[in-house]
Parts: structure tokens; C-alpha cells; sequence
């Protein structure tokens, strides 16, 4: 119990350093894309190996993506729950009430505050966690979960979510989730600029400094290509592991690796695809809600670009550690009634 | 350069004896608040089990017997002179449930009564938050504990006073209580 503990401090820093590596080189790309946008339309270049102008583009940029980093880590719960078309969930049914009460039992089995409980309104059944600490977490169920999981699967799976809140998951992939967003749309931004109002626009100047301003363009231009490809790599790279250890910590919380396994095999058997989940917060749900993302290729193309561990192998997992456990003795508390 | 030295290792001791104090302290305080939220819960089932047997004893003429031991265990608990008489009764109690909770599922006029399912699910919950509520107390002794016995924290521990605190057992009846499951709609395969 007690190297589980250290485990999830582990978990916790190693979360914190990828947050500020990631907000640092998100921050670092935004002021490229500006200094390139400085050469292409702005005031700056080069003259005889000296910068000439003032790099009123990298300023902007530096300080919108300080200002933008700012945002997504206080506001990015918010814009996650919008995008995924989430409501507050509030006790209008029984199982909306059983729903509430079991994010308690498992807040109190993960000694973490109670997360607040939102709800999406789609028949495939599905959850995930998000927030920037566990004192500002969400956890968001589908109605197709609520409707389809009985008390001990749900048990299992709000376990999962609430291992996701205490390892400080949610944090790293709220930001992923929001500044790829951020990324892309600067990108999109930027090659409008750069074919509209870039390369022709200028008169003056010799070849060389044309030449230098079109290289840094185009450095920049790739760059803007490839970021949306690479933080969405970072994204499935980060993510996979977590699912592994998240299933894990959801055992060590019910003590009952049935719970989870339960709820695994339920969803691998409906295999349906949500229908307000985009491709920028697929990484955050429990199994990926995208379309065709359920058939379990485990070639290294399909481990390469998916956000999460094939199913099949969590559910493999999972009845191996059901084995171990029917192996021990009843430890001291081993009585729960689900 | 000597005293250079013996400074750095007086700091270096004295850093040391702060933080393992300061996380002696935090692992204390976990027990205490994982105890409380252990007591909220047993108080809310003191609350809970009155309006439920009021609830059923109509539909459940023939359980007197097990209504009675119910109502008995839980005034006992919420009357207990000490702790220990208190975690005896409340311990009766979890069994006296679990029984009844085993006989309703002979009752299906129960599945059609609002009030006593709303009950039930409230009941359910407490029960399921008393004992994972137990397993975090348990959870944060053993952390506690393992903290106060190993070296060199142990010696910290002993100049300041800080002992080792007691697991909550379960009683032994309650694991021999069959489980019961209480979820609504959805039938489950076991």
C-alpha cells in the first residue's frame, strides 16, 4: 500500500513537469509563429547579419500564448464540458441520484474531495474526468453509462476517473486538450496570413534579405504544419499509460477488479461511437469515443495513432489481476456491499 | 572548512527533522479526518434507519424479529457511553441491515414503493460509504503507522509523541452476510 502511495506522488510530479514542459514549448511555438509572421508581413529583417525593426508579432504572440496558457488552465474545464455538450447532473431520476452517490462512495475510497458530477446526453455509454486539481475537478458521465451500468460497474468506472483526479491526469490532458485546439486553429490562422498578405507583399529589399525572410517563412510555414500532427502525438503517447494505471487504481479503490472488468466488457460489447466527442478531447474519455475506434488492431500503426490501449488487452489485464486475487485469502477488508 | 561542514550536516538534520515532523503531523491528521468521515456516515445511517423500518413494517408483519434488532442496535449506537460499546453496536447494526436488507428482496411490493426505494438507495450509499470510508481509515493507519515504526522516522516520532493508531476491524458476522445488491433496473449477472 504503502509503494502504491509513493507511486502516485511519482504519478503526480511526473504530471506536473509534462504540464510545464507542455504550457513552455507551447508558449516557445507560439513565439516562433510569431517571429515568422514578424518576416513575412511585419517590420523585421535582416540586414547585414543584424536584426532591423522591432518584433511586434513575437511580443503579440508571446503574450497571447502566455494569456492563453493562463486561460486553459482556469477556464479549460469549462470549454472541455461545453464542447462535449455537458450538463450538470442533478438527482431528477433514481439513477441520476444512485449516479451522485456512488462519485461520493469512490471519492471517499480515493481519500479525494468530491468531484463535481456532468452529464452528457448520448446513449453510448462512456465518462471522463477533467479539471486543473482535485479540488476543481469534474467528472462527466454519458447517459448511455447511466443507464446501462448497474452499481458495481459504475463503481469501477467513476474508480477510474477518480484514479485519473488523484494522479493529476486530468490537469495534463485538459491542457493537451485545450492548447492542441489552440495550436490548430493558430495554424490555420497562420497559413491564411502567409498566402493572403505574406510573400508577395513586399517591394523593396535585395534578394538576400528576401531569401532570409522566405527561409525563417517557410521553417515557420512547416512548423505550423507539423504541430497539430505532433501535439496530437503527444496526446495518444501520454494518454496510454494512464489507462493502464487509472484501471489499476479503480481495483485498488473498489478492491474488487470485477467492478471495472465488468463495466470493460459491457462497452467492448456495444462498441457505439459519441456523437459530440471531437477529435480534441477523444483522449480524455475512459474508452475512445471515436468512430471505429473500438476494433482492436494492435499492430504498431494502431498502437502509434490511438489515444488509448486496446481494450481487449485492459480487459486481459483485468482478469489477470481477478486471478490473483481469487488465489489470496480475505484480507481484513474485503466485505462491500455493491 | 571543518565548521563549514558540521553547519552544513546541523541544517541538513534539522531539515530533516521538519519535514518528517510536518509529514508526521499531515499523516495524523489524514487518520483523524478519515475517522470523521467514517462517523458522518454512521450518524446519517442513525438518521436513515428510523423513517426506513417505519417505512416497511407495514409490508414486513412477519419480520418483527429482525425490525426490532434493527432499532435496537441502532439506539444503542446512537447511545453508547464509550467508543467501544459504540463500534460494537454499530457493527450489529451493519449485520441487523444487511439481514434486513436480504429479507426485502422477499417483498417485490417494496420495488413498487417510492418512498422505501429512495430510502433504500440512501441506505445503500451509507452503507457503501461506511465501508469504503473504513477502508481509507484503514489505508491512512497503515501509512501512518508504517511511518512510525520504520527508521529513522520512528525516532522523530518517539521524541514527539505521536503513536500508532487502531485499524477498524470488521466485525467477523458481517463478512459471513451474504451481499446483497440493491442497484435499481438493471439485473445483474454474478
Amino acid at each position: 500500500m504503502t509503494a502504491r502511495h509513493a507511486d502516485f506522488r511519482e504519478l503526480e510530479r511526473r504530471n506536473r513537469r509534462q504540464t510545464v514542459t507542455l504550457v513552455f514549448v507551447f508558449v516557445v511555438l507560439f513565439c516562433a509563429l510569431g517571429l515568422g509572421l514578424d518576416f513575412v508581413i511585419g517590420g523585421l529583417r535582416l540586414s547585414d547579419g543584424h536584426l532591423v525593426g522591432f518584433p511586434f508579432l513575437t511580443i503579440l504572440a508571446l503574450i497571447i500564448g502566455c494569456v492563453q496558457s493562463l486561460v486553459s488552465y482556469y477556464g479549460g474545464a469549462a470549454l472541455v464540458l461545453t464542447s462535449a455538450h455537458a450538463r450538470k447532473l442533478s438527482p431528477d431520476s433514481p439513477k441520476h441520484q444512485m449516479v451522485l452517490d456512488v462519485v461520493q462512495e469512490m471519492s471517499l475510497a480515493s481519500r479525494m474531495p468530491a468531484p463535481r458530477a456532468y452529464l452528457i446526453d448520448d446513449p453510448a455509454p462512456n465518462a471522463f474526468a477533467t479539471g486543473r486539481d482535485p479540488q476543481h475537478s469534474v467528472i462527466c458521465v454519458t447517459q448511455g453509462l447511466v443507464d446501462q451500468m448497474d452499481r458495481e460497474e459504475l463503481q469501477g468506472v467513476l474508480g477510474h476517473e477518480l484514479a485519473h483526479i488523484r494522479d493529476y491526469d486530468i490537469r495534463t490532458m485538459m491542457m493537451i486538450a485545450v492548447l492542441v485546439g489552440g495550436v490548430s486553429m493558430l495554424a490555420d490562422f497562420f497559413m491564411r496570413w502567409s498566402f493572403f498578405g505574406g510573400f508577395g507583399a513586399r517591394d523593396d529589399s535585395d534578394n538576400e534579405q528576401r531569401e532570409a525572410g522566405a527561409m525563417v517563412a517557410v521553417a515557420v510555414f512547416v512548423l505550423a504544419l507539423l504541430a497539430p500532427l505532433f501535439s496530437q502525438l503527444i496526446a495518444m503517447a501520454v494518454s496510454r499509460q494512464r489507462e493502464y494505471l487509472a484501471d489499476a487504481s479503480s481495483v485498488e479503490f473498489t478492491r474488487n477488479p470485477r467492478a471495472l472488468l465488468r463495466a470493460l466488457e459491457h462497452i467492448a460489447r456495444t462498441e457505439s461511437p459519441l456523437a459530440n466527442a471531437s477529435r480534441g478531447i477523444a483522449h480524455l474519455f475512459i474508452v475512445n469515443p471515436l468512430e471505429g475506434a473500438a476494433e482492436d488492431g494492435e499492430g504498431f500503426f494502431n498502437n502509434l495513432f490511438s489515444t488509448h490501449p486496446p481494450l481487449s488487452r485492459r480487459i486481459q489485464r483485468l482478469r489477470e489481476l481477478l486471478r490473483e486475487r481469487m488465489d489470496v485469502p480475505v484480507t481484513v477488508q474485503s466485505s462491500r456491499q455493491s | 572548512m571543518g565548521s563549514w561542514i558540521i553547519i552544513g550536516i546541523i541544517v541538513l538534520v534539522a531539515l530533516y527533522l521538519t519535514l518528517a515532523y510536518n509529514s508526521l503531523v499531515r499523516m495524523r491528521n489524514s487518520v483523524q479526518n478519515a475517522w470523521r468521515q467514517i462517523d458522518v456516515q454512521l450518524r446519517r445511517r442513525h438518521d436513515l434507519i428510523p423513517n426506513l423500518v417505519d417505512s416497511v413494517k407495514g409490508y414486513m408483519q412477519f419480520e418483527r424479529n429482525t425490525l426490532t434488532q434493527v432499532i435496537e442496535a441502532r439506539n444503542r449506537a446512537v447511545d453508547a457511553p464509550t467508543q467501544e460499546v459504540r463500534l460494537q453496536a454499530e457493527n450489529q447494526l451493519t449485520a441487523g441491515l444487511g439481514r434486513l436488507f436480504a429479507l426485502m428482496e422477499n417483498y417485490p411490493q417494496l420495488k413498487a414503493d417510492e418512498n422505501v426505494l429512495q430510502l433504500q438507495e440512501q441506505l445503500t450509499t451509507t452503507e457503501n460509504q461506511i465501508a469504503f470510508a473504513r477502508q481509507a481509515y484503514n489505508d491512512a493507519v497503515l501509512e501512518l503507522n508504517n511511518r512510525i515504526e520504520t527508521f529513522p522516522a520512528n525516532i522523530v516520532a518517539n521524541q514527539f509523541g505521536f503513536h500508532p493508531a487502531d485499524y477498524f476491524q470488521a466485525p467477523v458476522e458481517e463478512q459471513i452476510v451474504p451481499k446483497v445488491d440493491l442497484s435499481l433496473g438493471t439485473p445483474r449477472a454474478s
